[in-house]
Order: C-alpha cells, then sequence, then structure tokens
C-alpha cells in the first residue's frame, strides 16, 4: 500500500468471519493518521463492532493485513499484544466496567495495568471523575450507577491513561443530549491534543456536530464512502486512503 | 493497591485487596481446608518414612556383623559344657570383635511370658539351648559363617551358627516396603495437592472470565494476571499448610507415644531426629511452592488460549 506513511492505522484486504459462517467483514481497506476523527456508521449488524474488535484487537482478522503504530499486528506474537492495546483506549458498547471495582478503581485501571505509582494516579482519576460529572459517586460500584453514569465511568476510563486511538462503540448511547454533546467535546479536545478518535454510532445528528470528521460507512460487511471524504480527505486530517465497496 | 485488586474475589476466592475481605473470607473457602487435609496426610506419610528409615538404619547398625550361637542339646550338663568349649573357641579367634553368653535367667525371662515362670529350670522342663551371642568384626557372609559352623562343629557337635541379619531379613524387607509406601503416599498427595490447585484455578479462571479479558483489552499481560492468582493461591496454601502441619504434628505425636509405650527395643530406634523434623517443617513450604507453581502453569495455559 503506497502513500501509507505516517499512517497510525492500516487496513488491506481485511475479512473477518466467526468459525465457518460467512465473513461479517469483507476486503475492508482503509489508513487513519493520527489527530483525525472519524465516525463509523452503518445500520445495526453492519459490523461495525466487529471492525472495532479488530481496531482494539480483542480479535485478529481472518486475512488481510492490519498495520497498527508501524506494525504488522497480524503476525505480532500474543505477548507483544499488551504493550499495543495500551496505546488504544476503548469505550465498549456494554460499558464492560468490573463490576466489584467502584467507578474510581475501574477509571483508574489502564493506569495500574500500566503500572503506574499509586501517588500519581489519585489526582488524575479524582479530576477524570469530575470531569464526567461523577466526583461524587467515586466510590459507587457499577451496578449501583445509572446507565449514563456507567457510560461516563467506561468513557473516562478509556481516556484516563491519553491513549494514541481512542474507539467508541455508540459512547453517547445512554446519555442525555447534553451529556452527550459534553462527551463529544471531550473527545475533541482529545483529538486536538493528537489522539485518533473512531466513534461508532448510528446517531446522524452526532456527524453533523463534529465539523472536520470523516465518515466511515459500513454496509453489510463492506466498507463505503458516501460523502467522498475518506477518498478526498479534507485538509484535517491530512489524508485517508485506499477504499472498497 | 495493586492489579490484584482487579480480580474478584469470591466463587472460589482468587486475587487480593481490602485487608478486611481478606481476613473475612481467608479459611472461607474449600482450598485452604483441602490444602490442609493435604499436608496433615504428607506430614504424617513423611514421618512414618523418616521413621521407618532411622528405625532400619539403627536396627542395621545394632545387628551388624552380628551372630548367634546356639549349643542345641538336652543334657544340661554336656550342654554347659559345650557352650564353654564354643565361648572358649569364639574367644580366641582374631575375627571376633565381642562374644558374650546369654545368662540362663534372661533366657528364662525371654520364655517366661509363653511357658511359664518355671519353664527353665524345673527338673522336667523343656530343653533350652544355650545362646552366646558375638559380632564379627567386617561384614557378615555366607562363607564367613560356614566356616565358623565347621571349626565350632568339630569341638561342639550340638553347635548351630545363624547370621542376626539373617534372621531379621523379613522385617527388613518389610521395612523397605512400608518405606517404599511411605515415599509413593507423598508423590500421590502432592499430586492431588497440585490437582486439586488445577481444579481451582480453571475455576477461578472461568469465574473472572469477563475481567480477565477487560485487563487484557486494557493491557494487562498474562504475567500480571498470574501473578494475581499465583499469590492468592500461595496465600491459601500457606494458610492451609500451616493448618495442615498442626494436625499432623498432634497425629505423630500422639502415634510417638503409643510406639513409645510399646516398650520394643527395635521400635525405640525409630524415632524422629532434628533433621526429620526439618524436613516435616518443610512440607508446607514445599506444599507452597508447588501450588504456586501449578497455579502459575494452570494461568498461563488458559490466558495462551486467550488473544
Amino acid at each position: 500500500m503506497s502513500g501509507s506513511e505516517g499512517s497510525i492505522v492500516q487496513f488491506d484486504n481485511v475479512g473477518l468471519r466467526y468459525g465457518t459462517d460467512r465473513e461479517v467483514l469483507s476486503d475492508i481497506s482503509f489508513t487513519l493518521y493520527p489527530g483525525s476523527f472519524y465516525f463509523l456508521t452503518g445500520a445495526s449488524g453492519a459490523g461495525k463492532t466487529s471492525l472495532l474488535r479488530l481496531l482494539y484487537l480483542a480479535q485478529r482478522p481472518s486475512r488481510g493485513m492490519i498495520r497498527m503504530f508501524g506494525s504488522d499486528v497480524i503476525t505480532l506474537p500474543r505477548n507483544g499484544l499488551p504493550a499495543f492495546r495500551r496505546r488504544i483506549g476503548t469505550v465498549f458498547q456494554d460499558f464492560r466496567l468490573v463490576p466489584h471495582l467502584s467507578a474510581f478503581d475501574n477509571v483508574a485501571l489502564p493506569l495500574r495495568v500500566s503500572q503506574v505509582p499509586a501517588s500519581e494516579i489519585r489526582k488524575p482519576v479524582a479530576d477524570m471523575l469530575d470531569w464526567v460529572g461523577l466526583g461524587n459517586r467515586a466510590d459507587a460500584r457499577p451496578a449501583t450507577l445509572s446507565g449514563g453514569e456507567q457510560q461516563r465511568v467506561a468513557i473516562a476510563r478509556a481516556v484516563i491513561a491519553r491513549p494514541e486511538i481512542l474507539v467508541a462503540d455508540e459512547p453517547t448511547g445512554n446519555v442525555d443530549q447534553e451529556m452527550g454533546l459534553k462527551l463529544l467535546r471531550l473527545f475533541e479536545a482529545l483529538n486536538r491534543l493528537g489522539t485518533t478518535v473512531v466513534v461508532a454510532t448510528h446517531d446522524v445528528q452526532l456527524l453533523k456536530k463534529v465539523p472536520d470528521s470523516l465518515i466511515m460507512r459500513l454496509d453489510k460487511g463492506r466498507l463505503s464512502d458516501p460523502t467522498g471524504a475518506l477518498r478526498y480527505p479534507p485538509r484535517r486530517p491530512q489524508r485517508v486512503e485506499g477504499v472498497n465497496g | 493497591m495493586a492489579l490484584a485488586h482487579v480480580i474478584r474475589r469470591n466463587q472460589p476466592r482468587f486475587g487480593g485487596e481490602r485487608t478486611g475481605m481478606l481476613q473475612q473470607a481467608r479459611l472461607g473457602g474449600p482450598m485452604p481446608w483441602v490444602i490442609a487435609i493435604m499436608i496433615a496426610l504428607t506430614v504424617m506419610a513423611a514421618a512414618a518414612g523418616l521413621a521407618l528409615s532411622n528405625l532400619a538404619r539403627n536396627a542395621s547398625a545394632e545387628i551388624a556383623g552380628g551372630i548367634t550361637v546356639q549349643v542345641i542339646e538336652a543334657a544340661p550338663a554336656e550342654r554347659s559344657r559345650q557352650a564353654e568349649v564354643a565361648l572358649s573357641l569364639l574367644n580366641n579367634r582374631d575375627d571376633i570383635a565381642e562374644v558374650r553368653r546369654v545368662p540362663d535367667a534372661e533366657l528364662e525371662g525371654l520364655i517366661e511370658p509363653w511357658l511359664g515362670e518355671a519353664a527353665g529350670t524345673a527338673d522336667d522342663a523343656i530343653p533350652i539351648p544355650a545362646l552366646i551371642d558375638a559380632r564379627l568384626r567386617g561384614p557378615v557372609t555366607e562363607r564367613r559363617i560356614e566356616a565358623l559352623r565347621a571349626e565350632l562343629i568339630a569341638s561342639v557337635p550340638s553347635a548351630k551358627v545363624d547370621s542376626q541379619a539373617g534372621w531379621l531379613a523379613p522385617v527388613f524387607h518389610a521395612i523397605s516396603s512400608l518405606q517404599w509406601l511411605a515415599i509413593g503416599l507423598v508423590v500421590l498427595l502432592a499430586a492431588t495437592s497440585a490437582a486439586a490447585v488445577w481444579l481451582a484455578a480453571r475455576s477461578a479462571l472461568g469465574s473472572n472470565r469477563d475481567t480477565i479479558e477487560i485487563v487484557h483489552l486494557l493491557g494487562g499481560t498474562d504475567a500480571q494476571i498470574a501473578r494475581i492468582f499465583q499469590r492468592s493461591i500461595a496465600v491459601d496454601a500457606l494458610v492451609g499448610g500451616i493448618v495442615g502441619l498442626l494436625l499432623g504434628l498432634v497425629a505423630i505425636l500422639l502415634l510417638g507415644r503409643q510406639f513409645t509405650a510399646l516398650g520394643s527395643g527395635m521400635v525405640a530406634g525409630g524415632g524422629l531426629g532434628l533433621a526429620d523434623w526439618a524436613a516435616i517443617g518443610a512440607i508446607p513450604l514445599a506444599g507452597v511452592l508447588i501450588a504456586g507453581l501449578t497455579a502459575r502453569i494452570t494461568v498461563l495455559a488458559a490466558l495462551r488460549r486467550m488473544l
């Protein structure tokens, strides 16, 4: 794939099937550049979550090539994956909070996994919880939080370690409009700091709220380019290429 | 607070976090009790094996080079005469280190429990052979026994010469079998303990699967996750090991008192020395090592099947 220098993620003819079923993703090719903001859209069952699972390294594809941070992650031995995963922040659709940990400990988890000293954890986690409006719920277990609160904890956990890529699966699905907008502003702020953001959503209103974003549309497991943005990228981000479908 | 905080502590408990929860739940699960029982049985089997080993060693040393000369003669006067000749012959030999005629009173004492007080002294008493205990210098071989027998027979026609080790050979074979049985039991118990830890670790992995997957996706390594399980299992094994050791020691002491009460010279040689007690004390540590290692291998093997 030519012209992909400086990319942070590169998919080339990627296909994914579970077991012996038909492919849920076919011939996916695209390149993401650092500091860009992408929306991934598509109907239910189009393969958004499967594509995101490949992005946050929860799954290896059945075929094709994926490069992340300049390395081929397909042939990467599994003991090399943790270092890559620490550079990716993920907001799962079902939040995936650890049920027996408090909101504080859930948010602190990526820092602890990265062996950040305990003395350097308390303040940023408390600040982050304040920012998402849960400063007074730091000790609450997920089961005692509302869906929206859980989602905010999940987002705080995804961004606490300042990831290079933020992957969010329907991150505003369970919050009110005001909080949804606030979270989107957080993503934008991170994006301005250089984080590449990929947000999967079916909310078309959301797409309009980030003017510089690019849209990747999945249709029945194939990537399409309805706005032409993937083929003709705007000035910021610099370039997105390699389209199919 | 370390990453251990992440793994849920219940059904069955693994991973450590808040001290209060640890203290409250430490002996709540089955693992420490299973390990306690295994360690108690191992301690008893090891103690038995060591005691038998000491018994065999002491008995061997005691009878090394030992021979017995019996003068089997019905007429008391002739028996006594031949015994004195045999005693004199043995005393004059260079290869005999020690020789002693067993006094008649001692012999009567030996048979008294079976034949009564007057068995050896009454006029119509059953004739009892005269016994001479001797100790040869160097190893007792069949060839040396045969040579000695030939020399004695020439002057003491009623003499019968036997090696003491020969008499006790079946006993030593039995002791050796028991020792192997004890070693086998220790090995089996260690294997069973490892299997119990393996099952517990698998079960804990299953019940913590979601959390482990989250930790993995956040960049947690296999070694980080395995360490949590390993440490927790080791703590359980240590608690169980100490309880098991205490149970085993109580059993050993009670059995020891019973055997001491037997008053048998041979059994008295089966006591435990300082090194034996040290070896028994190390059993819980070996248990902790086996449990920790088994947990680590099990968890790492299971994690390798995840991406």
